[in-house]
């Protein structure tokens, strides 16, 4: 009986580890090494919440220096305040990813999740995100479960961005 | 035996530790959209400025690449102008360039011209600077005017936000459609609709074009 006890802490224990493990190990993978190319449809969803956790989904693209500039910021922001929640929308093209964006992202250092949205007919779906979006980039949207701001601009600095999340949680 | 529960324990709480990571993977598959969300709105296309459809479009004065001022009065017998916005050096410009160039083949014997503004010239800017926009309307053998919008005057009054930005007038300079040129950017072999051309139809036919105003992504203007 104490044997059998003893066996399944054992058990226990190698699958807490065994699931860290996995876990630590999906993080890597996921967050840094694959970038997954989304439609509209599919990205949607990620741009909602149920939760109180401040969201910043930032849509950019390496080909637009504004947004390019901006990415310290958003890093800057990550790191003083690691409880939120970054998504970052690559506009770039999927042939690019090997080639371009993770050498791109690697040598600025972000650590931020970055998944693509390729969806030529961006008429369709622009609307549906924010009407009044015109699709210029960058666009950031600030939300948790009960706010929600967008900026067609780029943030000027950290305290920019700051503001903005206060003002949209205090709205 | 004691030690043992000890390891237990803490391996039970490290393994909790790792729930509220997990969690907040799925923490991003919110409610569908538009559930008692409260939207808040920075800055709307309006406080944008720029024209609404229907309204008469400034006629200017800008340097074309041939060193020469151009005003869109200086085409004569047109029955309309497609006012583009776009530049050297953005991804969808480029991607648009050999559409552009097709456009003013078919439409400006029929009357429509391509007016092609560059609104992020900037001399301190090797790539958007006059010079080059010159090598690059070179390069590509523009047949259509390509301006310099030099201080950054016209695209304000006009609304261009974006490259490419197309602002298609008719005889009277009155805006009929703005927006993008159809409706994919990365593949001419994958368009389904022809917005302005589809809208030049329209004038032709007497009638306003429909839809007469689109969005699209591009490179913001003013990107240097």
């Amino acid at each position: 009986m104490k044997r059998q006890k003893h066996v399944l802490r054992l058990v226990l224990l190698c699958i807490t580890l065994f699931s860290g493990a996995i876990y630590a190990q999906s993080k890597t993978a996921s967050d840094l090494d694959t970038i997954t190319v989304y439609d509209f449809d599919a990205i949607e969803p990620l741009l909602y919440t149920d939760s109180d956790t401040i969201h910043i989904v930032n849509f950019w693209a390496m080909w637009c220096a504004p947004c390019v500039k901006e990415l310290p910021i958003l890093k800057a922001y990550e790191e003083k305040h690691p409880n939120v929640n970054v998504l970052l929308v690559s506009m770039d093209f999927p042939e690019n990813i090997e080639s371009d964006l993770k050498p791109f992202l690697k040598e600025k250092g972000i650590t931020s999740k970055v998944v693509m949205l390729d969806d030529p007919d961006a008429n369709t779906w622009i609307d549906k995100i924010d009407p009044n979006w015109s699709g210029a980039i960058p666009f950031t949207i600030i939300f948790n479960k009960d706010k929600r701001t967008f900026h067609e601009r780029a943030f000027k600095n950290l305290e920019d961005l700051e503001q903005e999340i206060h003002n949209t949680l205090n709205n | 035996m004691k030690t043992r529960h000890i390891a237990f324990a803490i391996t039970f709480l490290m393994s909790s530790l790792f729930i509220p990571f997990s969690a907040t993977a799925q923490d991003r598959k919110g409610p569908p959209p538009g559930g008692g969300h409260s939207p808040v709105q920075t800055e709307t296309l309006e406080e944008a400025g720029g024209y609404q459809i229907g309204e008469v479009a400034t006629d200017f004065k800008l340097k074309n690449v041939d060193g020469k001022m151009f005003s869109l009065s200086d085409i004569k017998n047109a029955k309309g102008y497609i006012v583009v916005f776009t530049c050297n050096e953005c991804p969808f410009a480029k991607m648009y360039e050999d559409r552009l160039i097709a456009l003013h083949n078919e439409y400006a014997p029929k009357g429509y011209s391509v007016v092609a503004i560059n609104p992020n010239v900037n001399e301190s800017n090797t790539k958007e600077n006059f010079a080059a926009m010159q090598k690059r309307a070179a390069d590509k053998k523009f047949p259509f005017v390509y301006l310099a919008d030099e201080g950054q005057k016209i695209f304000p009054q006009y609304g261009a936000l974006r490259t490419p930005h197309v602002f298609l007038l008719d005889q009277d300079k009155k805006v009929q459609y703005i927006g993008t040129i159809d409706d994919n950017a990365r593949s001419a072999e994958d368009v389904k609709v022809k917005y302005v051309e589809d809208a030049i139809h329209a004038l032709e036919n007497g009638k306003k074009p429909e839809p007469n105003f689109t969005k699209a992504i591009g490179c913001p203007v003013k990107a240097i």
